[in-house]
């Protein structure tokens, strides 16, 4: 029991990032029509957010101190932050909420980097086949991912959480089982809460506002609601910078988890594909649903237990299951009858 | 435009060129600085693969992003061949092409139930899938991350046979007494790129292919005329698969080494690019696209910092560090880079390859300024050579 | 006996009865015409002949042969050929490569692998097509892209495709659908001279009554998923259930 329950629990996190991406792909592909294979890419580009804001407020501003003297009779470097020295106990602060803090960076880039990739790249390709659709994202994929290998370099920078948070919680107890029988990274319970909450935002602003009830009314029939004139551009649009800063906030958070590196992007781009066949394309709910059952399977199948069994099942769950899906149920979970069956 | 028309005649003669083409590359290729076995081989190797991803993507229109995984098991099934019969590279390459036309059937009979990017998707996973496993449970057969490679005190069977089982140094792949490296291994190579351009051509011309080419267009209507589709989509994957694995086989003639990063899907997508440069429906197009992307790849990572310096020399000082920094992101290790953007601009500007490039270019000349009112490159399906 | 019989074919999406206790009995050479104001179910009846929907309950036989669970491509290797309202044509190839594949349909069945020999050397099947072609008068547009046709032409065209086959039956689903009077009227024609030439069965689906007593030896009218009334079509102009079916007969 307790076993199963961590097994849920641990594959929470990573089920919210699918869940995350996956979201943004079926907005994206629901309304614009677009099969955007650089979605994995924004993911990424959130994740170098983070890293990005982390070295900058990280600066450190060096001073030597001629009254201490090293060994070698030289002054002693004192290091410092900026932002320790401007902002005393507050810097400290920030510098160590340095992966929650990046969010509020990572929105308005995110914002911006989706505009220019919809206005500048995407909407040429409304019209043209999903096979072109597939091919230019694919190419702006590669060329993304590329262009951070060069600025960051090709290895994995690790990111750290909070201090407070830094630790794991006994979460078993709270369930009423023994002391240390489910302990749980703190951050992963926060990852899982935080999207949670985005998932929750982007429902709410999707049910309650008008906005959101012409890209839903959009989603379910592109062709009327397109009928309604030149207003539905712009607001695909925004769909599309929505869908970015979804993907980039996914991926800031991501850090603590996954040490970001260059090709972070992709590898989550296929499972996130996969997690939206299984949802269903063109079902938000699908996708969720999808994106958070296929990370806990896959906890699952890394089991010892179950790997003893059938050895590397860890590696190809998610494909396993996805193939299946799509043979005994072709659109999906919770996807539309006819939607891009054909 | 006067479109060539097919006819056997133009055939045979389109196939006597292109043998001579290939045959004649280290002499036309020499002045282009390519003309060096290795690069050569790897010409004919990718056009191999690329023109058997045409015949799935070019004529069917199905787009597979998961071709690579058939180059892998090729590699794989030719690399074992080696270890158990012996270093003669026929039965290594027919082994190759049957195992992974088996492979290929089973992933495509799979795959094919769906159609659209929910095949793309498919058959991505399924590479993926591949891939991962190659790497992680079935380590015994591949030999994970190092990469499966022949040794001296394997089987080899047929090579102690015939009392060639010791050997010094590296073992080679040898046909006859002579070693598939250097120009031997390219002529090899290239014996089987015309095989395959032969066998390509007849199908391309055959009532088989017609039907092919009207699954692409119209499949609903295809079944209407009672015609069952999806047994055609299975041959022409299948005959695709068997492409990837002669070209999969064939680079371990060349080099017997096979690794699973060959099945990656950046490589699934490299023979899309290949196609569609060239051509995605045209004969000769995907092997043009595969040459000149193997050709620039070439070129772009044995550039440095050095031979850069020594491109723009003539500029003054200042702007030559500036010049040199920003080529230096497309070069070497930047290879990557300049491939992803050439993805986009191929796509965006030409999706009807070079051949259909050109061939508007012919039709604008020749029908003067009239003929290229209607300039928009998305237009331009890509089309059946005639 | 006819050569479609249709019994008690019921059909339901969901609470709603498309198909209510269906007869029909098409005989062999009739030209026949399924009438019916919007939502009479005459669609839904005709997908049901082509094996996209599959009846509730109820029988469609071709010949004494059950059509029920076959898939679209045997019913057409069975000979019932289908038109689509709008025409379906192979846009990307050239008109004779359009009418040589029903051709080779025929001769070669639902799949056979014949990847050796040329199309150009299928003597039987492109002589069978050029003449079809000759017949509706393509001939010159041979080596056109067919996506390049006209609308009426592209119609002309799928009905080429549909009679190289020598089909024993077709169904034409709304032949003169979205187009101008002229092409209509072209295609009135064309499908009378087919009947004269051919003399094969014939299902039209149809709303124009114009098209309809243009073609039509034999008329049911449809209303709510249940035919009401079967005739000549001087039967039908009288009738005044139909008149009511069409809300006052304005057409009629």
């Amino acid at each position: 029991m307790d076993a199963i329950l961590l097994q849920i629990l641990n594959g929470l996190d990573k089920g919210g990032a699918y869940a995350l991406i996956a979201l943004g792909l079926t907005l994206v592909f629901g309304t614009l029509g677009v099969v955007n294979f650089a979605h994995g890419a924004l993911f990424m580009l959130g994740a170098f957010c983070a890293v990005t804001v982390n070295q900058l407020i990280g600066l450190e501003q060096v001073t030597q101190d001629p009254t201490q003297l090293t060994p070698w009779g030289t002054p002693v470097e004192i290091r410092e932050p900026y932002i320790v020295s401007w902002l005393g106990d507050t810097g400290l602060l920030i510098l160590e909420y340095s992966v929650p803090v990046s969010i509020l960076a990572a929105i308005p880039v995110m914002i911006v980097i989706g505009l220019v990739m919809e206005r500048g790249l995407i909407q040429f390709f409304y019209k043209r086949p999903h096979a072109e659709q597939i091919l230019v994202t694919f190419g702006l994929a590669i060329v993304l991912q590329e262009i951070i290998k060069t600025l960051f370099g090709a290895n994995p920078l690790p990111q750290t959480p909070p201090d407070a948070l830094r630790t794991a919680a006994d979460v078993g107890v709270m369930f009423g089982f023994e002391p240390g029988q489910i302990v749980y990274p703190w951050w992963r319970l926060v990852y899982f809460l935080f999207a949670a909450l985005v998932i929750g935002s982007v429902f709410a602003f999707l049910q309650l506002t008008t906005f959101g009830m012409v890209v839903r009314a959009g989603m379910a029939d592109r062709e009327t609601v397109g009928l309604f004139g030149i207003d539905i551009q712009k607001r695909f649009t925004v769909v599309f910078g929505l869908a970015a800063v979804v993907a980039g906030l996914a991926g800031v958070m991501y850090t603590p988890i996954l040490p970001p590196d260059y090709h972070m992007g992709m590898d989550f781009l296929v499972l996130s594909f996969v997690v939206v066949v299984v949802g269903g394309m063109g079902s938000l709910p699908g996708a969720v649903a999808a994106g958070f059952l296929l990370g806990i399977l896959q906890s699952f199948a890394s089991m010892t237990e179950v790997k003893s069994i059938f050895p590397g099942i860890d590696q190809i769950i998610i494909y396993l299951v996805a193939v299946v899906i799509l043979l005994v149920r072709p659109r999906g979970l919770m996807g539309r009858k006819g939607v891009m069956e054909g | 435009m006067k479109p060539v028309k097919a006819t056997a005649r133009n055939d045979h003669l389109l196939f006597v060129v292109f043998a001579v083409v290939v045959l004649a590359m280290p002499i036309w290729l020499a002045p282009l600085g390519a003309g060096y076995p290795d690069l050569m081989q790897k010409f004919a190797i990718y056009g191999l693969f690329a023109m058997g991803f045409n015949i799935l993507f070019g004529l069917t229109g199905y787009l597979s992003f998961g071709h690579a995984a058939f180059l892998g098991v090729g590699s794989y099934t030719a690399v074992w061949s080696f270890k158990l019969l012996g270093m003669n590279p026929l039965p290594a390459i027919a082994l190759a092409v049957v195992t992974t036309g088996v492979f290929a059937w089973v992933i495509g009979y799979i795959s094919l139930r769906r159609t659209g990017i929910y095949f793309s998707i498919l058959t991505l996973a399924f590479a993926q899938m591949s891939y991962n496993l190659a790497y992680s449970v079935l380590t015994p057969i591949t030999n994970g991350e190092t990469g499966l490679r022949v040794l001296n005190d394997d089987p080899r069977i047929l090579d102690h046979m015939v009392g060639r089982g010791e050997a010094d140094g590296s073992l080679v792949a040898t046909l006859f007494g002579v070693e598939m490296n250097g120009m031997p291994g390219f002529y090899f190579c290239a014996a089987f790129l015309i095989i395959g351009m032969y066998i390509s051509i007849r199908i391309f011309r055959s009532p088989f292919g017609l039907m092919l080419r009207a699954i692409k267009t119209n499949q609903n209507r295809l079944n209407y005329t009672g015609v069952s589709t999806r047994p055609y989509a299975l041959t022409a994957f299948v005959i695709s698969g068997m492409y990837a694995g002669l070209a999969g086989g064939l680079l371990c003639v060349t080099d017997p080494l096979a690794g699973a990063e060959r099945m990656q899907w950046t490589a699934s997508g490299e023979v899309v690019l290949m196609t569609i440069l060239g051509g995605a429906g045209t004969l000769v197009g995907p092997i043009i696209g595969a040459g000149l992307i193997k050709y620039s790849e070439n070129i772009f990572s044995a550039f440095n910092e050095q031979t850069l310096h020594g491109i723009f020399a003539f500029l003054p000082d200042g702007i030559e560090g500036a010049v040199v920094s920003v080529a230096g992101l497309f070069v070497g290790e930047g290879w990557h880079l300049t491939l992803g953007l050439l993805f986009m601009i191929i796509v965006i500007f030409l999706p009807g390859g070079l051949i259909e490039g050109g061939k508007r270019l012919v039709d604008m000349t020749g029908r003067g300024p009239r003929g290229g009112g209607g300039g928009r490159a998305g237009d331009a399906a890509p089309q059946a050579a005639e | 006996m006819g050569i479609l019989q249709v019994q008690n074919v019921n059909k339901s999406f969901g609470g709603l009865k498309a198909l209510n206790n269906v007869n029909l009995d098409i005989e062999e050479g009739a030209v026949h015409a399924i009438i019916g104001p919007n939502g009479a179910g005459k669609s839904t009846l005709l997908n049901c002949f082509v094996g996209r929907l599959r009846p509730d309950t109820g029988t469609v036989k071709f010949q004494g042969r059950s059509l029920l669970g076959l898939s679209p491509h045997q019913i057409n290797q069975a000979g019932v050929a289908r038109v689509f309202q709008t025409p379906e044509i192979f846009t990307d190839l050239s008109l004779l490569e359009n009418v040589t594949i029903p051709a080779l349909a025929v001769r070669d069945g639902a799949f056979r692998i014949n990847a050796w020999s040329r199309v150009d050397a299928q003597a039987d099947a492109r002589a069978q097509a050029e003449a079809m072609l000759e017949s509706v008068g393509l001939a010159d547009k041979r080596n056109q892209h067919a996506g390049n046709l006209s609308r009426g032409d592209k119609r002309r065209l799928e009905l080429a495709m549909c009679l190289v086959q020598d089909p024993k039956l077709v169904l034409l689903d709304e032949p003169t659908a979205g187009m101008s009077r002229a092409d209509t009227n072209a295609t009135i024609d064309l499908l009378a001279r087919m009947t004269e030439e051919h003399g094969v069965t014939k299902i039209i689906i149809e709303h124009d009554m114009h098209v309809v007593f243009s073609l039509a030896r034999r008329v049911t009218v449809m209303a709510q998923g249940t035919p009401i009334v079967e005739g000549t079509p001087e039967e039908i102009r009288g009738d005044s259930r139909v008149q009511e079916a069409y809300l006052g007969g304005a057409h009629v």
